[in-house]
């Protein structure tokens, strides 16, 4: 298999002859390449096309044919053979924004268009310049939560009580990046430290919050914590369940970025500290881009775990997408269709977290390619 | 003797409160007094549940036990909009109440004396009676319980009524096979597949399944009778005796108007009336709310914006389900619903 002495043994196959003609027609190719190259493979292909033969059809005749798209009737549906998408269209505004006052609901649009409107400008190189991206966030920051909270400019105020859906899945997901990833970075340093003491507490730190699950981690940040405190002296719930998923993906992405650290050969230290570097200059000039580049894949694999776990807020009572969708549909008329309007929300989902991956694997190619930002 | 330590305490915050003109503030406990300084009630709710507390396709909570929250929030601030719901789960909710993040629990919650006792909770009357109840197909030939010796019961596992359906069939010296499902939806399920005969659960949630998720609502039905006792009523804090007796006496609000027949559409014209009792409760005489630390109207209010209980009753439990209201009948139809004397 690794034989790659010359580029025609790997389009063709193990034959060194002459192709035959059928190899020209580029499906084909791909076909024999892709699918039949080896009798493991040959099985494999006749295995997946038997099942999708057998569940494809029926798939696509409840999912389209049969299905209900418009209706704001529950009885349509429940006399249609097929799927009832209309679920959605029924229950969209509270599966997509929880319990926030109907009529507000504009502001939520705006501002998950702003802030996505962000992301993408912040994943383009061409925008990676202190001078664009700095303005851009205080701006996507100040502008979003000015349009969720309200209290003025003529807005009424929303409790964060009241946020939930899509917008709420998104502040969790990005609080937890924006506070647990410099975390995770000072505590993958502390690690490893040379000073005894800050070691001890980043070890300490990192094994015991790793060694509980998430979920009692959001327990402790909602039911416990409040007891600690005087009276009267409140944090907003929602302040304290994005600091505490932060703080649980910083434990684990230090651990990616130590990894990181490690591979790096001390030779690159010991340059940097020849040429008078301090501490900082080093790490933040040297080791980390390396690090970082060497770690990437893991860190984004644990960037789409943090996205996911956000459903867990279901326990601490907040609405995100799929908590705020399983309380909308235990309504008796239209609970039989659950099922279309979770497959709903697991579009959504995907969508994120493939674009994530895919953004991930660019950003590898560019970096493999010795681009420079 | 306590007319002189009002009209004092009256003066001594006269000068700082701004509200100091209602005349009852002196007598505000400590959870009256955030309230009204918040200008929201903190309500404890379940986070989804039919007919108790669920978000509409608006995101509009409704429900039985949310309309209990919006009395008290109608009584104490004039507004039965101004309620902060928040939605807690099962192991949460009395953390929740303990620490002071809701002012009420109303969410569900079976009264019990150890959660009465050493939760340090204190409940108002049951606002929803209910308890485990039993759907048959009507195949099977069972009318009643008795009826149902070796029959598969589909059950929550871990729950009450998986507890109460085995010392319900050993007292009756009775076999049966139980088929336990942890998610309510495949219970559900395996109960309309035919995997067990009876599906035995909390009897408000059974009309519901029968109405909307068995294919042939006639080939069901619901054996008479409820066989566990399951009172559910609103929680509070221990150690605020003056908002525990704000939560009980707007219960009994609610309660004692459908018994005097006094509705949120007629309430207007019973100011009018000429019984004492009705007159009392709507504030035309008497100063019962003053007692509570709270004013005239303040039952008026509930009856106007809420409703009394068979309105609350029939907004939640009506149609599309239609539970028949049984043991939730006033004391006077043969229920269990019994308003307190209010005088």
């Amino acid at each position: 298999m690794n034989d790659q002495a010359t580029p025609e043994v790997v389009a063709g196959g193990s034959k060194r002859t002459a192709p035959p003609p059928i190899e020209r027609i580029p499906v084909l190719r791909w076909v024999r390449e892709n699918l039949v190259s080896t009798p493991f493979n040959a099985a494999v292909t006749a295995i997946c096309l038997i099942g999708l033969i057998y569940f494809l059809p029926g798939f696509i005749e409840w999912a389209l044919f049969d299905a209900v798209f418009v209706t704001s009737d529950h009885k349509v549906c429940r006399a249609a053979e097929g799927a009832c998408w209309a679920v959605v269209g029924e229950k969209h505004r509270p599966m997509f924004f929880g319990v926030y006052p109907y009529e507000e609901h504009w502001r939520l649009i705006i501002a998950v268009l702003i802030y996505i409107s962000a992301i993408v400008i912040t994943m383009m190189p061409k925008f990676w310049s202190y001078r664009i991206l700095v303005p851009a966030w205080i701006f996507t920051l100040v502008s979003t939560l000015t349009l969720m909270w309200g209290g003025f400019l003529g807005l009424a105020e929303v409790d964060t009580s009241q946020w939930g859906g899509l917008p709420l899945t998104m502040i969790l997901f990005s609080g937890t990046l924006v506070i647990g990833f410099p975390l995770a970075i000072l505590l993958a340093l502390g690690r490893q430290s040379n000073m005894p003491a800050v070691k001890a507490v980043c070890v300490v730190f990192i094994e015991s919050l790793r060694g509980v699950p998430l979920i009692t981690i959001l327990f402790v940040a909602v039911n416990v914590f409040p007891l600690f405190l005087p009276q009267g002296l409140e944090f907003d719930k929602l302040l304290r369940v994005v600091v505490g998923m932060a703080i649980f993906f910083a434990c684990y992405e230090a651990e990616v970025i130590r990894g990181g650290l490690q591979a790096i050969s001390k030779g690159q230290y010991e340059a940097a500290e020849a040429l008078g570097l301090g501490y900082w200059h080093i790490m933040i000039r040297i080791i980390l881009p390396q690090a970082l580049r060497i770690c990437l894949p893991g860190i984004v694999n644990h960037i789409i775990a943090a996205f996911k776990n956000t459903s867990f807020v279901l326990i601490i009572g907040l609405f995100d997408i799929l908590t705020a969708t399983t309380a909308v549909m235990q309504d008796p008329e239209w609970r039989r269709f659950t099922l279309e309007a979770y497959l709903c929300v697991g579009l959504v989902y995907f969508m994120f977290c493939y674009a994530l991956s895919k953004y991930s694997q660019l950003v590898e190619r560019w970096l493999s390619e010795g681009k420079r930002f | 003797m306590r007319q002189t330590i009002k009209s004092l305490a009256v003066l001594a915050v006269a000068g700082t409160a701004a509200f100091a003109a209602a005349p009852a503030v002196a007598d505000d406990g400590p959870t009256l007094k955030a309230v009204k300084e918040r200008g929201e009630v903190l309500c404890g709710v379940h986070q989804g549940r039919y007919g108790f507390a669920i978000a509409d396709s608006q995101g509009k909570w409704k429900g039985l036990d949310v309309d209990f929250c919006r009395a008290v929030a109608a009584a104490v601030l004039g507004d039965s909009e101004k309620v902060k719901y928040m939605p807690l789960g099962s192991v949460q909710r009395f953390p929740a109440l303990q620490s002071g993040e809701v002012d009420m629990l109303s969410r569900t919650t079976t009264i019990t004396l150890t959660r009465d006792s050493a939760l340090g909770l204190n409940f108002g009357p049951p606002t929803f009676y209910t308890g485990t109840g039993f759907m048959v197909r009507k195949s099977i030939g069972a009318t009643k319980v008795d009826d149902l010796a070796g029959a598969a019961v589909c059950v929550f596992p871990g729950s009450t009524t998986e507890k109460n359906i085995a010392a319900l069939f050993a007292s009756k010296k009775m076999d049966y096979k139980p088929v336990v499902i942890e998610s309510s939806k495949q219970l559900v399920g395996a109960y309309m597949s035919g995997r067990c005969d009876v599906l035995a659960m909390d009897q408000a949630g059974l009309p519901g399944h029968q109405q909307f998720d068995a294919s042939n609502p006639a080939d069901h039905m619901i054996i008479p009778g409820v066989y566990s006792k399951e009172p559910l009523g609103v929680g509070v804090r221990a150690g605020d005796d003056q908002w525990f007796d704000i939560i009980k006496w707007v219960t009994h609000v609610t309660f004692n108007a459908e018994e005097w027949g006094i509705s949120s559409k007629n309430v207007d014209e019973m100011k009018a009336s000429n019984d004492i009792n009705i007159q009392r409760l709507l504030g035309v005489k008497g100063d019962l709310g003053a007692k509570l630390g709270l004013d005239k109207e303040w039952a008026y209010r509930v009856v106007k914006q809420v409703g009394n209980y068979g309105e609350i009753y029939d907004s939640n439990w009506g149609p599309p389900l239609n539970l028949e209201r049984g043991i939730n009948e006033l004391w006077t139809k043969g229920g269990l619903m019994y308003g307190f004397p209010m005088k």
